[in-house]
């Protein structure tokens, strides 16, 4: 018992360190994949090809003047960024990042924790994160920081709906379960849930683009015309933890979509893969391929996030509502629809009685 | 009437599903900036890198010394005639005994300064010269916090004696050999008899 305490503590603290140091990269890798994009360099100046930049950037953010305006909400303005921020990492606790490890004879999942109704967690926790972003904008006491919070609130609750209907379809055609490891360890053989879930996956895609405030739906942040939206009034660390949390929210949601969609730490042939090395069940390589190959479909999905930023233009307000409840709602209820009959008709899965 | 016949009339045609979705479009979008991730980028990093600039590219100024090391300036003021910007001011001295190393003739400049701000690199200065003693380099004036640092002296401008600054790429024959023509003859002070003389250019 004591060792599985011990064991949890230490993944918990090496996924919380993934998570920020994948953000701190992640704010590196998003300047110089605009670089590349836009044919310039990017930053080159702090360490080789620019790798020292985060440290430079958190350590600006940490040097710079703390300001709370006075007609701000004290306790409110300081909670908002912690929530956002502690919300982000939450999500973090139920994605099995690799095959179970074997130690001193027991199989330890490489997992935080491995609930049940993950799915229904990882919804909850993302939907109590807008309220650090409302929470902060509230408080500010300033009119582009409130509209940045309405904005972000509204837009919020206009895609979770889809996201959440394109869950469902996700999760009936991958077995019924709730649970991460679950739905991941389904895609060990055969084909991954892309191949029976594309248009689910298109719908999730495009609310993870909103869930997260990323381009072409930051209307939330959008500096011309809000300003700075939810954090205009924001300055030194705590504008920094906003940032930061949009990053993190930007590679939980890829490891989501990795590993609901892309099968997550397996590949293809992977079993024929580790017999070929002769790996046993639980030995360290196969964690490690693992990881690794979940790493890098999460990778790929960051750099899909970033190109899907540096090329398309922000949503108007209008554009935004029609695309969230005329097209999202009714296409992902029709994916939802097709599911279950394809499911019961086609593939047979699902017992079909009256 | 119409002006051009460039006229189009505006159309609010029903947009097609296919751009009714987006995707075709965002898709072909997405296509233009990926194709932009395997072009080469322009930069220059600059300290490390610098960018190839033409021979005779007009830059930072220098005051030459002759073969013996003596500067070449008289402190005639030609250049300070010729100079559009106004940016060249100079105050003259007098030679003394045992100065012969240090100065070619009699005169020689005893400050002579440039406003780098001032200066537009027009080369005026160095046409003007009669002694060959200011020419344009292709070095690059220094970023400087201050105004005054960008008024350079005698300090920054004459060339060290055991770090001359070449000019041949300037200073070429065909440009010795202008200089020779009689009627615009640098060396000699204006003469309003010889330029009748002189081959009429």
């Amino acid at each position: 018992m004591l060792s599985l305490i011990i064991y949890k503590a230490i993944v918990c603290v090496a996924v919380f360190l993934l998570a920020l140091g994948v953000a701190a990269y992640a704010t590196l890798w998003e300047r110089k994949f605009a670089a590349f994009l836009q044919d310039r360099k990017g930053p080159s100046r702090a360490g080789k090809w620019g790798l020292l930049q985060p440290l430079a950037d958190g350590g600006k953010m940490f040097m710079k003047e703390e300001i709370i305006p006075n007609v701000s909400n004290r306790s409110l303005f300081i909670l908002g960024p912690s929530l956002f921020m502690v919300t982000a990492v939450m999500t973090s606790a139920v994605i099995p990042w690799g095959k179970p490890l074997m130690i001193g004879g027991h199989l330890y999942d490489l997992q935080i924790t491995d609930i049940n109704i993950g799915v229904i967690y990882l919804l909850g926790v993302v939907s109590i994160g807008v309220y650090g972003i409302m929470i902060g904008g509230w408080a500010s006491n300033n009119k582009f920081a409130l509209l940045g919070a309405v904005r972000a609130s509204s837009q919020m609750i206009s895609y979770e709906i889809a996201m959440g209907i394109s869950l469902i379809a996700l999760i009936i055609s991958a077995g019924g379960s709730l649970s991460l490891k679950d739905i991941i360890e389904g895609q060990d053989a055969g084909w991954c849930n892309f191949v029976y879930q594309p248009l689910g996956f298109l719908i999730f895609f495009i609310c993870a683009l909103a869930e997260t405030n990323r381009a072409p739906f930051d209307l939330p942040e959008c500096e011309t015309e809000l300003v700075g939206g939810y954090h205009t009034e924001y300055s030194s660390m705590k504008l920094g933890l906003f940032l930061f949390a949009e990053y993190i929210n930007m590679f939980i949601s890829s490891a989501i979509m990795a590993g609901f969609y892309f099968g997550g730490y397996n590949f293809p042939f992977a079993t024929e893969f580790y017999a070929w090395l002769g790996l046993e069940e639980g030995s360290w390589l196969i964690s490690l391929i693992g990881f690794g190959a979940y790493f890098t479909k999460i990778f790929l999905f960051i750099c899909l996030f970033m190109w899907v930023r540096w090329t398309l233009p922000r949503f108007r307000y209008d554009q935004l509502m029609n695309l969230g409840w005329k097209t999202l709602l009714p296409l992902s209820l029709f994916n939802l629809a097709l599911t279950v009959v394809i499911e019961i008709f086609i593939r047979k899965t699902i017992p079909f009685h009256f | 009437m119409q002006l051009t016949n460039r006229k189009v009339v505006v159309s609010k045609k029903e947009q097609s599903f296919a751009e009714r979705i987006y995707l075709p479009a965002i898709a072909k979008g997405m296509m233009i900036t990926a194709s932009h991730l395997f072009k080469k980028s322009p930069t220059i990093n600059y300290p490390e890198e610098k960018r190839p600039i033409a021979p005779v590219y007009r830059g930072q100024h220098v005051l030459k010394r002759d073969e013996n090391g003596a500067e070449r300036c008289t402190s005639c003021g030609m250049c300070a005639v010729a100079c559009p910007a106004e940016a060249i001011t100079m105050t003259s001295g007098e030679r003394k005994k045992g100065e012969e190393n240090l100065y070619r003739e009699e005169k020689y400049a005893a400050t002579y300064e440039i406003n780098m701000l001032r200066c537009i690199f027009c080369g005026l200065c160095e046409e003007a010269c009669p002694k060959e003693a200011i020419f344009l380099t292709d070095r690059l004036v220094d970023v400087e916090f201050e105004r005054n640092d960008f008024i350079y002296g005698k300090d920054k401008l004459v060339e060290k004696i055991d770090k001359r600054i070449d000019v041949t790429k300037r200073q070429t024959q065909a440009v010795l050999d202008f200089k020779k023509i009689p009627g615009l003859k640098h060396n000699e002070l204006y003469d309003p008899k010889k330029l009748n003389t002189g081959n009429k250019h």
